[in-house]
Parts: structure tokens; sequence; C-alpha cells
């Protein structure tokens, strides 16, 4: 009786190799049902840009923008490049994003160091400054951070404002702070997870504080460092509110605050931009195409230990 | 070591959120250098947002609106299609990747790609509903009854891709003998999963409720890219905002906005670590 039962259980319940459950037909109807409706719908946003992006506006005009007719170009593309600052904006953020990442993890990288190889009378504390600084909302520091940075001389030679506003390094350095805490959280606990004896073993062949930090702990701490430069990219790159705040002159906006002005400058054409929102979305979409596993592991890293 | 990277981090973040405090109690308005200097005004900015500005109440609506909308509706959606995800069906690939793609856009991005979808007279919607261009045409991001829940749809957008990869993570990392365990009890697929999977999960489950938490409190890029914060998409963070540029300039005010929504923050932030930080502190 009882090994009929098991028998039983066995057939209804196998677990296959990834260990989940072989699921009855029903409810493999409904998932492929609700997963595909809600897909369906989650990709029509993107498809509806990039088709409205390849027709030009006299045709969309023409024939409405929900239609088959006219032409398929890509001259909303060099159209939105040469008339929306573009470039400008590319570069702009290029010089914003790789050195804030680089300063992100290589401030983060020693705190973490610091506090997870050696016990210290603070070590908590300032984990807990770090961490609850990158909670908090952007816009409670915005006053105070733009009366500092206006009132912090700097030579005209680095900064035609005399201040940090209207700067890189100011927007460089308003993200790294913002930054800094999570990847200080994340590398602290894949740092602590490393054995102590290596530290020891360091010591004794009288290797310094700073050697051990360089050529042990970081090495190791490579797919920390990996996945988190991928997910510090895209959201530094993301970032809207810093160059807001502190950038007044056009051709020095990122990408992502520089689309603030797409309607503006495109007069609601909407075909121009769908264009640049397309083109502004492409770094992303190739991160997203090559680093994905990276990208996953980062956001995932944080959020392993509870 | 710890040096340089702690002085960032207090100059940087812990002093200006104590300076917001300090100004919201100060009469500054352009400028802290302005003529006449600035002086200690008591709590007449907090009386003068809760009684004579009108957008603040409908600002505090709002997020509270926001947050709801993502604790009922996307957070839950999220949970859902990672679990259909998880049985490992054949194809699941591909409508990960469909779900994972907002999330590698900004919010001000979502903004613009979902004006192509609501504009009233080229948008997607009213070009289906055949209204597009007409009077009978409907302005989602431009009619105040309607354009917050418009908001929040654009915002779900990349929110339930989000959670959809933690929760992914999270239930691969749930031990799968307790499955078998429930299973072998004789508990349906729904039961196993509300009373074994789910509260197996309880570390993501604490980091989703906290991300859920600080992005309704954070929501700011979409709305300020949809209509600077005005006009039925009134935030609070938006509000700091609009007191900091521009002809409205009030610093004293602006602080006091601030102060409010570093207040309400400091509630989650403070129960998160409290219990990640916990076990250390003994």
């Amino acid at each position: 009786m009882s090994n009929a039962v098991a028998t039983k259980t066995r057939n209804a319940d196998k677990v296959n190799a990834n260990g989940s459950r072989i699921i009855s037909s029903r409810t493999r109807v409904f998932s492929y049902v609700f997963l595909t409706i809600t897909a369906v719908l989650w990709i029509i946003p993107l498809l509806w840009t990039l088709y409205t992006s390849l027709r030009p506006e006299a045709d969309t005009n023409k024939y409405g923008y929900l239609s088959t007719g006219g032409a398929f170009n890509f001259a909303n593309f060099s159209q939105a490049w040469t008339q929306g600052l573009f470039a400008h904006y590319f570069v702009n953020s290029a010089i914003i994003t790789i050195p804030a990442v680089i300063i992100t993890l290589f401030l983060a990288s020693m705190v973490a160091f610091a506090v997870s190889r050696y016990t210290w009378k603070f070590n908590i504390t300032l984990l807990i400054l770090f961490t609850a600084g990158n909670l908090l909302p952007a816009q409670i520091l915005a006053a105070p951070l733009f009366q500092m940075y206006k009132h912090f001389p700097l030579p005209l030679s680095i900064s035609d404002s005399g201040s940090l506003l209207n700067t890189y390094y100011g927007v460089i350095i308003a993200n790294v702070a913002f930054q800094v805490g999570f990847c200080t959280f994340v590398l602290s606990n894949y740092m602590k997870a490393l054995p102590a004896e290596l530290g020891e073993a360091a010591r004794v062949d009288g290797a310094g504080v700073f050697r051990q930090y360089w050529q042990i702990i970081m090495p190791l701490s490579r797919p920390a460092l990996a996945a988190l430069a991928t997910l510090e990219f895209i959201w530094i790159y993301n970032d809207f509110f810093w160059a807001l705040l502190f950038i007044q002159s056009g051709d020095r906006l990122p990408i992502t605050t520089g689309i603030n002005n797409l309607n503006g400058v495109f007069a609601q054409n909407y075909n121009l931009i769908a264009a640049g929102a397309i083109m502004t979305a492409v770094p992303t979409l190739v991160i997203y195409l090559v680093l994905q596993k990276q990208f996953v592991a980062g956001l995932t890293l944080g959020s392993s230990k509870g | 070591m710890v040096g340089i990277p702690a002085l960032f981090e207090l100059v940087l973040v812990w002093l200006p959120a104590l300076l917001s405090v300090g100004l919201s109690f100060t009469n500054a308005r352009l400028d802290i250098s302005q003529p006449g200097g600035v002086h200690f005004v008591g709590t007449s900015n907090y009386r003068f947002i809760a009684q004579s500005y009108p957008p603040f109440v409908p600002a505090i609506e709002h997020n509270v609106i926001w947050l709801l909308f993502l604790t009922f509706i996307a957070t839950p959606l999220g949970l859902l299609i990672a679990v259909l995800l998880d049985f490992n069906l054949r194809g699941s690939w591909i409508y990960q990747s469909v779900f994972f793609i907002p999330v590698m856009l900004s919010l001000a991005l979502v903004g613009i790609i979902w004006q192509l979808m609501y504009s009233s007279d080229s948008g997607l919607i009213n070009s289906v509903l055949g209204t597009a261009g007409k009077p009978g045409a409907i302005d989602w991001f431009g009619n105040s009854q309607i354009n917050l829940w418009a908001a929040l749809v654009a915002t779900s957008w990349k929110h339930v891709g989000y959670i959809m990869i933690l929760y992914l993570a999270g239930l691969k990392g749930v031990d799968p003998t307790l499955k078998e365990a429930a299973a072998i009890d004789g508990a349906s697929a729904v039961q196993t999963f509300f009373r074994v999977v789910f509260p197996a999960m309880r570390p993501i489950n604490i980091i989703v409720v906290v991300i859920t938490v600080i992005e309704a409190l954070r929501a700011f890029d979409i709305v300020y890219i949809i209509n600077r914060g005005t006009n039925g998409l009134e935030l609070v963070s938006a509000l700091v905002v609009q007191n900091l540029v521009g002809e409205g300039t009030n610093i004293g005010v602006g602080a006091a906005l601030a102060t409010v929504l570093l207040i309400v923050s400091l509630v989650p932030i403070t129960i998160y670590l409290g219990r990640t930080f916990r076990k250390e502190m003994r």
C-alpha cells in the first residue's frame, strides 16, 4: 500500500535536473498563454519606436502613423544626429561615465577591503553610513550640494564658471559619491567570504596592507568587480538628475539628460524623437547583449545577503 | 585607505542631507549669500508648504498611489512572471529577454518611448482606437485625471522586469528538496509556492520590498521628462526641484520639502539596515 502511494507520488511530481517540478499540462498551457500575451504587450513600445523611427515624417503624416505606406530608411537617424547634438551628448556621456565607474570601484574596494579584512571599531557604523547614503533619494541633497558647488572656487583655467557648476567634474563627483555606498556594501560582503588565511599568509611573507589589497584581494574579487562595473556603467549612463541639476550649457549634457531637450529641438516631430530614443538605447542594448550575465550578477550580488 | 572614500561620502551625501534640514528653517531664497543674509525663521517654511502651497497635498497623495501601484500590481506581476519562467518552459529565454530589455533603459528614456505610445495625435494607442489627431483623442500624459496612471504603467514597464530578475535568482536559490518534500506530502503547486517557496525566499522578499518603497520615494525622472511634475504629476521629489530652479526659486521651501522626503525615506532605510546589520552588531 505505502509502496503504491510512493510510486504514484513519484510519477505525479517528478523533479527534473534543474530541480524544477515537471508541471501539469494545464499549468503549462496557462504559463505559455500568459507569458506570450504579456511579452507581446511588453515588446510593443520598443517595436513601435523602432518602426516610427524608420519612416519619414511626410509619409506618416500622409498615411497615418498606424500604416505601412511610404518609404523606410535611416534619414531620421542622420537628421537627429546632426540636428540634435547627439555626437556631443555621447562624448559627454563617455567623459562622465567612464571615470565615474573607475573612481567608484576604486574607492569602494578600499573601504570594503578595510572593513572586511580587519576588525576595527567603526566598521559597522561606516558600512551603515555608506549603504544608507546610497538609498536616499538624490533630490534630498540637491539644494545644499548646488550651493556647495557654486561656492567652491576653481581657477578659470579648469572651469569657465569659476566653480564646480557646469563642469563634468561636478557631475562625476556627485555620481561617485552616490554610487560608492552600494559598491562598498556588495564588495565588503564578497571580500568577507574570502578565506582569512590569505591575509595571514601574506603578512608572514611580509606583504604590507596596500600590497595585500592590490595583489591578493583585488585579483580575487575580479568577478564581483566585473559585475559591479557593468551595473554601474548602466546606472551612471542612465543618470538623469545630476547633470540636470549642475549643467547649464546644453552642449555639455550627457545623453540621458540631453533627451529632455528632444521635444523642443525636434518640434514634436515624433519620427525624429523615435530615432533619438533608439540611438540613446543602443549603448545599453549592446551591453545587454554582451554582458547580460554580469549585469544580472551585479543586481543579484546586492540582494544575496538579506 | 578609508579616509578619502569616507570623506567623500560624508561631505557629499550626509553633510548635504543635514544641511537640507538646516536650510529648511531659514529664509534662504536664491542663494545662501543673499543680500541681507540668511536668517532663522522657525517652522514658517513648513507652515507654508502645509497651508498655502497647493501642490503639496496632491504630491503626497501621488507618492502614496505610486507606492501602492508598485506594491500591489507591478511587483506581484514581476513575481508571477519569474515563477512561470522558473518552470523552464521551452523558449523561456526569449520571454526573459523581452522583460529584461526595459530594465536597461533610463526612466527618462522610458518616458520618451511611452510618449510615442500615448501621444494624442500620433500615438499608437490613439491610432488603434481611431482617435489620433481627432477631438476624441485621449491625451494620456496631458490629461490630469489620467496621466498619473499612464505614468505608472510606463514606470511598471521597467519595474516588473527588475523584480523578475531578482526573483528568478531567488527561485534558483530555493533548495529543490523543499519542493519535493512538499509534493510528497501532497501539496499542490500553488500551496507549495505560498507555504514553502515564498517563505524560503525571505531575504529576497525583504530586498524587493525595500526596492519598491525606495523607487516610489525616488520617482522623479519620468514625471520630470513628461511635464516637470505638474498638472496631475506632482511628486514630492519634483516639487523639491521646482523650488530650486528657475523663476520660483526658494531654497528654504525646497529644503523643507527635501526634509519631509528625508524623514519618510529614513523609515524603510532604518528598518532594512537594522535587519541587515543586526547580527553583526552583537
